[in-house]
C-alpha cells in the first residue's frame, strides 16, 4: 500500500540559517499511528508544518496522499489541508464562536447543509465526550475540554490523516491520557495519526511506532515499548 | 471485445452532504451577507461614522452634478427665450414692416415673429420708463419700429447667431441685436464646472476606496488569528475573503443611502427659495432631483466602490497572513 506520508531526503533551513531538518526520509502507512519525539528544536513542528503545507522544505520531496507538496499552489493548498485534521498545543480555537461553530467550521468551508453539519458536529462532539456543550463558548471550558473541541474540529470531516503538535503539552496527565485514548480510537477505525509529543512517559507502553528526531535527523524508529529513548522536554 | 462496465466509485466522504455548486455558492453568499450585516450592527457607531464619511464623500460629486444639471436645464430655458431685435430703418413704413414680418414667419429657423410699430414702441416706453410727461415735449417719435424674432429653440447658439447675422443684412433692417454673450459665458463656466465635477468625482471615488480599504484593513488585523485558523482548517482564500467583501458592500450601500438622504435634504432646503427666485423671473422652474438612474448610480457607485476598496485591501493583506 502507498504510504500516506512520505519524506524523501528532506532538508530545511530557516532564513536565519538554522538547519532544522537534515536529509530526512521516512514514511507513514495508511491507517498507521506513530509518535514523533525529540527535544525542543529537533524539528518535530517543522516536519508537521511541511506535511500541512505550511512551509516548503529547502530540498527533498514531501508526498502526502500521493501528492508532491512542492507542486501545489494557491487553492490546492487549501484542498490539501481539508484532507488532513490538525491539532495544536494551543488549541487554535475561535473564542468568539460557540463550540458548535468551531467544530462545524471545516464543514461550513466545504459548503455542507446546516442539518448535515449539525449531525456531524454532534457525532464529533460525542466522540470526544463533549456532547451537550454545543452552545458553550470555548473560554468557559477547561484546557482539556478545549483540546477536545480542537480534536472534534480536526475529525469532523473524517480526514484520512490526523496531525497533532504537542496536543497534551498544556494538559495534566489524566487529561493527556484521555486525549491519547481519543487518538487511538480514531486510529482503530482506520485514520492515520501522527502525534508530535514530548510526553515519552505517556506513550512508553503504547504499541505504536516512534519516530525520534535529533537535530533534524532521524535517530531512531521502532515501537515505543521497545525503544530506549530519552527525550528532553 | 466486451468492455466491462466499471462500477462507479463510491462518493468521497461527505460529498453526498454537499449542496450542488450553485446552491452552495448562493447559500454561502446569502449566509455571509447576513452574517456581515450582523457583525456591523454589533458596532453601530463605528459603522455609522464610516458610512457617514462615505456618504458625504459620495454626496459631494452627486450634489455638484445636480447643481450643474439644474443650471444646464435653466440655461436651456433661457435659451428658449432668446430673441433677436431687428431695428428697422426710418424710411420703412408700417406696411413694409408688416410684409417683412410675414416673410420672416415662413423662414426656416424662426419660431415666432412679433412686430412692434413705432407708436407701440413709444406707448410701451411711456408706460415702463416713467418719462411719460417728458416724452410729450418731443415733436416726433424717435423710436424705430422693431421686429422681434424668436429663433427656433432647437437651434444651437452658433446657428442662431448666423441667422441674426443674415437678418441684419436685410435692406429694411438698420441694426440687429442678439444678447447671448452672457449665455455663452454661462455655458463655458458650466462646462468647466462639469469637468471639475468629473475630476472631483474621480478623486472622491478614490477616497471612498481608501476609506473602505483602511477600515477593512483594520478589520483584517483584528481578525488575524481567525484568518490563520481558517487557513489551517483548509479555507480557500475566496471563502476567507468573502466576509470582508460583503463588509465593503454594506459600507458602500449604507454610504450610498446616506448620500441620497443628504442630497434629498439639500434639495428640500433649496426648493422653496429657488421656487421663489424663479417666480420673481416669471418662471415656473422647479429644482430637479436625481433621476431613477441617478439614484441607482449613487447606490451602485457606493456599492461598487465599497466592494472595490475591500477587494483591494483583502487582496493585498490576505496573502501576507499565513499559518506559521
Amino acid at each position: 500500500m502507498d504510504p500516506i506520508i512520505e519524506f524523501k531526503d528532506v532538508s530545511h533551513r530557516y532564513q536565519n540559517g538554522q538547519d532544522v531538518l537534515s536529509r530526512l526520509s521516512f514514511s507513514l502507512a495508511h491507517g498507521e499511528m506513530a509518535f514523533l519525539t525529540g527535544a525542543s528544536g529537533a524539528g518535530k513542528s517543522t516536519l508537521l508544518k511541511a506535511i500541512a503545507a505550511m512551509l516548503r522544505p529547502s530540498s527533498g520531496q514531501v508526498i502526502v496522499g500521493g501528492a508532491d507538496l512542492a507542486t501545489i499552489r494557491g487553492g490546492r493548498i487549501a484542498t490539501h489541508r481539508q484532507r488532513i485534521g490538525i491539532i495544536f498545543q494551543n488549541f487554535n480555537l475561535l473564542y468568539d464562536r460557540t463550540v458548535f461553530d468551531n467544530v462545524g467550521l471545516p464543514l461550513v468551508i466545504r459548503g455542507w447543509r446546516h442539518q448535515d453539519i449539525a449531525r456531524r458536529v454532534r457525532a464529533a462532539l460525542d466522540a470526544v465526550e463533549l456532547l451537550g456543550k454545543e452552545r458553550v463558548y470555548p473560554l468557559t471550558l477547561s484546557g482539556g475540554e478545549q483540546q477536545r473541541v480542537g480534536i472534534a474540529r480536526a475529525i469532523v470531516a473524517k480526514p484520512d490523516l490526523l496531525l497533532a503538535d504537542e496536543p497534551t503539552g498544556n494538559l495534566d496527565p489524566e487529561m493527556a491520557q484521555d486525549i491519547m485514548g481519543i487518538f487511538r480510537r480514531f486510529n482503530e477505525v482506520g485514520v492515520s495519526v501522527l502525534v508530535a509529543t514530548h510526553a515519552i512517559d505517556l506513550i512508553r507502553q503504547l504499541p505504536y511506532r516512534l519516530i525520534h528526531l535529533e537535530q533534524g535527523r532521524l535517530s531512531e524508529q521502532g515501537p515505543v515499548s521497545h525503544g530506549d529513548l530519552h527525550v528532553t522536554p | 471485445m466486451s468492455r466491462r462496465k466499471r462500477k462507479p466509485a463510491p462518493p468521497r466522504d461527505g460529498s453526498e452532504s454537499r449542496m450542488p455548486l450553485l446552491s452552495r455558492l448562493a447559500h454561502g453568499h446569502a449566509q455571509v451577507l447576513v452574517f456581515t450585516l450582523g457583525q456591523l450592527s454589533i458596532k453601530p457607531l463605528g459603522t455609522f461614522l464610516t458610512a457617514l464619511v462615505i456618504g458625504i464623500t459620495l454626496a459631494m460629486p452627486a450634489g455638484l452634478h445636480l447643481l450643474v444639471k439644474n443650471l444646464g436645464t435653466l440655461s436651456h430655458s433661457w435659451e428658449r427665450s432668446l430673441q433677436a431685435s431687428l431695428f428697422l430703418k426710418e424710411d420703412v413704413d408700417d406696411a413694409q414692416a408688416q410684409a417683412l414680418s410675414q416673410t420672416l414667419r415662413t423662414r426656416p429657423g424662426i419660431d415666432q415673429v412679433r412686430y412692434i410699430s413705432r407708436d407701440e414702441a413709444m406707448a410701451q416706453f411711456r408706460e415702463h420708463s416713467g418719462f411719460g410727461e417728458a416724452l410729450d415735449i418731443l415733436e416726433t417719435n424717435p423710436l424705430p419700429a422693431v421686429i422681434v424674432v424668436f429663433p427656433d429653440p432647437k437651434q444651437t447658439p452658433a446657428t442662431i447667431e448666423l441667422l441674426v447675422d443674415s437678418l441684419a443684412k436685410l435692406p429694411e433692417v438698420d441694426q440687429a441685436t442678439l444678447d447671448q454673450q452672457w449665455l455663452q459665458r454661462l455655458y463655458a463656466i458650466l462646462e468647466i464646472v462639469r469637468r471639475g465635477v468629473l475630476l472631483l468625482a474621480a478623486l472622491l471615488a478614490a477616497a471612498v476606496v481608501v476609506v473602505v480599504g483602511n477600515t477593512i484593513r483594520l478589520d483584517i488585523e483584528n481578525r488575524r488569528d481567525e484568518i490563520v485558523v481558517m487557513k489551517l482548517v483548509g479555507a480557500p482564500d475566496g471563502f476567507i475573503r468573502r466576509p470582508f467583501l460583503y463588509t465593503g458592500f454594506w459600507y458602500g450601500l449604507s454610504g450610498g443611502l446616506i448620500a441620497l438622504i443628504l442630497i434629498s435634504a439639500a434639495l428640500i432646503a433649496v426648493a422653496d427659495p429657488a421656487a421663489r427666485l424663479s417666480g420673481l423671473y416669471d418662471s415656473d422652474y422647479r429644482v430637479a432631483g436625481l433621476s431613477f438612474l441617478g439614484l441607482l448610480s449613487v447606490l451602485g457607485g457606493g456599492i461598487a466602490l465599497g466592494w472595490l476598496g475591500a477587494f483591494w485591501t483583502v487582496s493585498r493583506h490576505l496573502s501576507k497572513i499565513e499559518p506559521t
